[in-house]
Parts: structure tokens; sequence; C-alpha cells
């Protein structure tokens, strides 16, 4: 065989495979070793479980460790040799900051399971990047029009970095009353003793914080030792499945907002939860319901329309034309959800921990930040 | 600010400096003894806080949970210590800090391949669990005075051993001049296995007593053997004493500064601008503490150059 006749066989096969693949090849990068790796495996088994026996959709899963170069190297090998159509997967908003913003400028689709910094909400949106999750500020916004008025003061606490002060930004964007004291701690903070004298010290009737992963553990067992007795409240992020059994009795009574419960009663939510249950052995958590949305999202759009014709792709998307365990959900202008936000009560179902609703905090919340996005 | 809310900063600077003696004093006897730098100390920390935990969670019982952390601990550091610190005694610093390395990712994904990634579950004992007053109409968490208490009691235990006893004068010989004590007869492996198992079995303490109001997790060991480097940069490499000194002043600068920086500077700046200065300000005041130490005493407070 001539050198001619090689490349072009070579070409013919190359071709040929092109041809052959008409499904959705899906790239997802998200943590999974390392501190914080439960919120990454959460969200890779609510997407396991949304696509699975799903012929359309290949995945191919890396982990990035919470490194943001670790992730862009990842995002890069995925684009360049494994062509991936789609990404997903991110779990943090520095690191979604890393990658989002390359992928969608080389044509790639990314959904975010979790992580919307305000930076991809506004002026930085793209008409590739969709954010199933929410915007970072929402939680926090539903949570300032629910306690304002009665609240009374509020003692605000969160971590010195740019999540936390998003967070908080959010709440007293919405909250209408008296802010006693704001705190910023350490990220990764351990002992908040200091914090604690400071809360009960203060006139505050109300303490509202944001302390993700360990350090809301942290904090929630040693508040309930200390005998302060104001009411605490956050969003969901320090309240959530994985974390309540570790904070055992000293998290029941917090008041959480979130757009997703084990208990909302919207169609299929039910089937969810026991699904979940049965394959991983776990109750699911409000990671696990993203990613099981963003798998189902997914899904519908690979049923509609091919990958390869973008717009037609695209519009799929946008239209979210599948039934969310949130219930009501659409995207607004600048792809970011449209959704109900829920207070959510920290209660004790027999020796579980786990969270009910207890109220609406916000309906058809949308972010703040779509005025700034032209698309 | 009340000097009740200062007085009960203090206490929780006290107790915060305490914890970090505990996870320093193993690390400055080992540096000092072997000459090894061990990253793998704040390994130990987790495993007794996961063996705490898992006891606890078995059995009930915080006093057995206390227990298996010194005992899972140790035994930890002595398995370790024979399979692959032995090994490193002789090669340099550079070397050391690999396999050390090394070894917290084993650790670490070894932790979470048997527990899982998700936080366990570890609560204080509950006569233990509520707040006590003290004179003067101070609230305070019961727990943490225990910790106070607990810390002190190993505090006085480990300078009676080192300053009374057989094992102490090999230790201290051992530090000044290995050779001489190995020809004087002492085995000195066995020794250097010894130091190993109380230095991380002290760690093995501190984790399972701070699990209790902090979180079991994987990797919780890390952010803490930062700042027990830090104390014994600060009170001199090898010393004991200068561990407990420097641990003290780490804790209560940490804890303090948090609370009086903010306070300080809003008499000069707006509530907002003061509480985030502040804040940045008081997470570099412990680095800072250290950069004054080593310029005025580069050998730290009470290190031998």
């Amino acid at each position: 065989m001539t050198f001619k006749q090689l490349l072009a066989a070579t070409c013919v096969a190359a071709l040929g495979a092109g041809a052959q693949a008409d499904g959705v090849k899906v790239g997802m990068i998200t943590t999974l070793s390392g501190g914080g790796a439960g919120l990454g495996i959460d969200v890779r088994d609510g997407f396991l479980l949304a696509v699975k026996g799903n012929d359309d959709i290949e995945l191919v899963i890396e982990d990035d460790q919470r490194k943001p170069d670790i992730a862009v190297q990842l995002a890069d090998k995925m684009i360049q040799s494994e062509k991936v159509d789609v990404m997903t997967g991110i779990i943090w908003s520095n690191l979604a900051m890393a990658v989002v913003p390359a992928a969608t400028a080389q044509g790639k689709f990314y959904l975010s399971p979790n992580a919307g910094p305000s930076a991809l909400a506004g002026k930085g949106c793209h008409q590739n990047y969709f954010n199933v999750s929410w915007q970072n500020d929402a939680f926090s916004e539903a949570a300032g029009t629910a306690l304002s008025g009665e609240a009374g003061k509020v003692f605000l606490m969160a971590p010195n970095y740019p999540a936390g002060q998003d967070i908080m930004a959010g709440f007293k964007r919405t909250f209408q009353g008296e802010i006693a004291a704001e705190v910023y701690t350490k990220l990764g903070q351990t002992d908040y003793a200091a914090e604690i004298a400071q809360m009960r010290a203060s006139d505050a009737d109300q303490i509202y914080f944001f302390l993700p992963g360990g350090m809301g553990i942290s904090f929630m067992k040693q508040y309930a030792g200390s005998g302060v007795d104001k009411p605490v409240s956050g969003p969901a992020f320090s309240f959530d499945q994985g974390i309540l059994g570790a904070i055992g009795d000293a998290a029941v009574g917090a008041k959480n907002t979130a757009h997703w419960s084990k208990d909302l009663d919207v169609p299929g939510n039910a089937d969810f939860v026991e699904a979940f249950q049965a394959e991983y052995g776990r109750l699911p958590s409000i990671y696990a319901a993203q990613g099981f949305d963003t798998g189902l999202l997914l899904a519908s759009a690979a049923a509609k329309a091919d990958v390869d014709d973008a717009d037609a792709f695209r519009a799929a998307l946008k239209e979210a034309d599948f039934q969310s365990v949130r219930g009501k959900f659409s995207f607004g202008a600048n792809n970011h959800p449209v959704q109900d936000i829920y207070m959510r009560e920290v209660i004790k179902e027999g020796d579980l921990v786990t969270n009910r609703i207890v109220g609406t905090a916000a309906t058809d919340h949308s972010d703040p930040y779509a005025a700034d996005c032209k698309l | 600010m009340t000097t009740l809310l200062l007085i009960e900063q203090v206490l929780n600077g006290l107790q915060s400096g305490i914890m970090l003696f505990l996870m320093a004093a193993g690390l400055t006897l080992i540096f000092g003894v072997m000459g090894l730098i061990n990253l793998a100390h704040g390994s130990l920390y987790m495993i007794g806080a996961f063996a705490a935990a898992a006891v606890a969670g078995a059995t009930g019982s915080f006093v057995l949970a206390l227990g298996a952390s010194l005992i899972a601990a140790a035994a930890a550091g002595a398995i370790i210590e024979i399979g692959v610190i032995r090994r490193l005694y002789e090669r340099d610093h550079l070397d050391q800090v690999l396999a050390t390395f090394a070894l917290i990712l084993i650790l670490s994904e070894g932790t979470r391949w048997a527990f899982g990634s998700f936080p366990l579950y570890l609560d204080v004992p509950a006569a233990l669990a509520g707040p006590v007053t003290l004179p003067g109409g101070i609230q305070y968490p019961a727990y943490r005075l225990l910790i106070i208490g607990v810390g002190l009691v190993i505090a006085v235990g480990l300078f009676l051993l080192i300053a009374r006893t057989r094992i102490g004068i090999q230790i201290r010989a051992g530090e000044s001049d290995r050779e001489m004590i190995a020809a004087l007869g002492v085995d000195i492996s066995k020794l250097y296995t010894l130091i190993f198992a109380l230095g991380a079995a002290l760690a093995g303490l501190a984790g399972a007593l701070v699990g209790a109001i902090q979180s079991v997790q994987v990797g919780m060991g890390e952010p803490v053997l930062i700042l027990a480097f830090v104390v014994i940069v600060i009170g001199g490499i090898g010393s004991i004493k200068g561990a407990l000194v420097g641990a003290l002043l780490v804790g209560l600068t940490d804890t303090l500064g948090g609370v009086l920086l903010p306070l300080a500077l809003s008499g000069v700046m707006d509530a907002s601008a003061a509480t985030s200065v502040g804040s940045a300000l008081a997470s570099m005041s412990i680095y800072i503490l250290m950069a004054l130490v080593l310029i005025f005493r580069p050998t730290g407070l009470y290190g031998t150059a």
C-alpha cells in the first residue's frame, strides 16, 4: 500500500466513524476525591440515574480534585482528544470560571449542575452555557425576602471568599430589616467559639449563616453546645442530606432555603427519591437532584435534536422540556433557572435527620444579573 | 466589648492553643529526636477522629472512643514508622517530605475507601453537652473546659515523662547525640518507634477530642498540620516547652485577632470595610507573629541553634 492509499483509507475510516456517532458525547468533570467529594459524587450519581439505559448518551467522567488547574487540563483533554459535545459536572464556582468560558468559546455546550457565579449570569453569559442549578445568590435572596418583617435583627456570618460575599450580598439585597452584625470568617475555619461568643453578646434575634460542608458541621455542633438559643437559618448548603447525619440532633429546627426537598410534592419526585435510594443505598441531596435534572435535560434535548446541529440542540435545551424533580422549571433570558424556592426545616424522622418543606420562600425566582446579559 | 466577652474569648484562645499543643508536641518530638519532617502527622489526627467516631457509633461510649483513638493512632504510627519512616532517617529532608506527603494521599484515600466520602457523626457525651456558668456569670461550653483540662494534664505528664523518667533521659540523649546513645547500648530503633507512636497517639487524641465539636471528614488534618508547623517554628524546633508556649500564643493570637481587629478598625473606617479588612488581617496575624519571632529569635523562642 502506498502512502496515498493509506491516507485515503484512513480518511474513509475516519468519515465512517464520524457518521456512526449520532449520540451525544458528554464530558463530566466533577470532584470525586479530597474535601467536598460528597457533592461531586451526588451530582454524578444523580446524573447517572437520569441517563441510565439511554443509548444516545455516552459519558466520560473525570475527577478534578477540586483544583482549578486540574479541571482546566481535563477540559482541554475532553475537548481536544475525547471530542465531547457537551460538558457538565463542575461543583465549585472558581473551577467553573476557569473552565466554562473556554469551553463555550470553542462551541461546546456546558450544563452547570451546581455553581452559578454571577459573572456567568450577567456580562459573561453565553448562549451555550445553561445553568440547571441556581445563580449563587438565589437561596439567600429568597431567605432575605422570607425573613423580612418577622425576624428582627439578624447576625450574618460567611467565609471570607467570593461565594461567601455573594451570598451575603444576596441576602442584604432583599432583606428588609436591621443587620445586627456581619462577620466574615476564614475559609476552612473549624472553630467558631469566637464567633459564637460574639453572637451571644450581640443584640441580634436571628443568625443567618452560610458555611458549606465541614465548616457548617463544626459550627452547628459548637453552636448547639454553647447554650445560645437564637434561631439559625441559612442556604441549604449547610443543611443538606450529605452532612445532616454528621451534625445530628444539633441541626434540628434550623430553617434553610432550597429549590428542592425530598418531600416536595411534584410529579416524579417521590419516584426519584425511591430510585436513588434503591440504587445507591442513601437519601438523595439537593446536589443529587440537580445532577438528576441535568441528566433529564440533556436526554430531553438529545431526543429532540442532533447535537451536530448546534442551533437546534440549543433551542431544544432552552425549552427545558423535562419533568424536573423541582416541579416548575424554565430558563430565563440568560439561560439561568426560573424556579420556586422553598423554606425547609430540619426535622427528625425516627433516627434520621432530614428536611421537610414548611413554606414557599420565593415564587418564580430569577436572578438579578439577567439585565446585564446580552443574549 | 465587655470584660465578660473578652474573658470568654481568652478561654477560647486557650482551648484552641491546647489542641494545637497536642498536635505540635508530637511533631516537635519527632523532629527534635529523629530529625524527621513528618507531613503525615495530620493524617494520624484524622485516624484518631475516625477511630473515635467508629467506636462511639458502635458502642455509644465516649470514653471507649477516646481510648480507641489513642490505640488506633499509636498503632498506625508504629506501623508507619517501622514500614516507611525507618528508611528515611539517613535521607535528606526533601525525600522525607516526598515520602510523608505520599503517606497523606494513601491514608486519605484509604480512609475514604473504608468510611466513604461523607462526614461521620461524633458528638460530645450528653453529660458535657451544655454550657456551664463560670464565676462572673460567663456561660462556657462544658466540653471545651474538659479539653483545656485534658490538655493541661497531658502537658504536665509530658514534662514529667521527659524530665523525670528513664525514657525521658533516653529521648533527651537521642536528641543531642544519637550515635553515642546507640553505643551505650540503648536500642535506638525501638526508641524511635516508641517516640513516633507516642507523637501519633497525641495527634490521634487531639483528633478525637476536636472531632466531637468539629467535623470528622477526610482531609481534616491538613489545616491543623499547617498551624502545628507554625507553632513549632515559633516555639523552637524540638522543644516541648516551646511547643506549649507557641501553641498558646498562636491560639490566642488567632482567636483574639479575629475578634479585636475588626473592632479596632471600625473606629477608623466604615463597618463593612472594617469587617473585611479586619478578617483579612486576622487570617494573617499568626504568620506575622511567626515572622516577628523569627526576626528577633531565628531559632524560635526556646530553640537551640
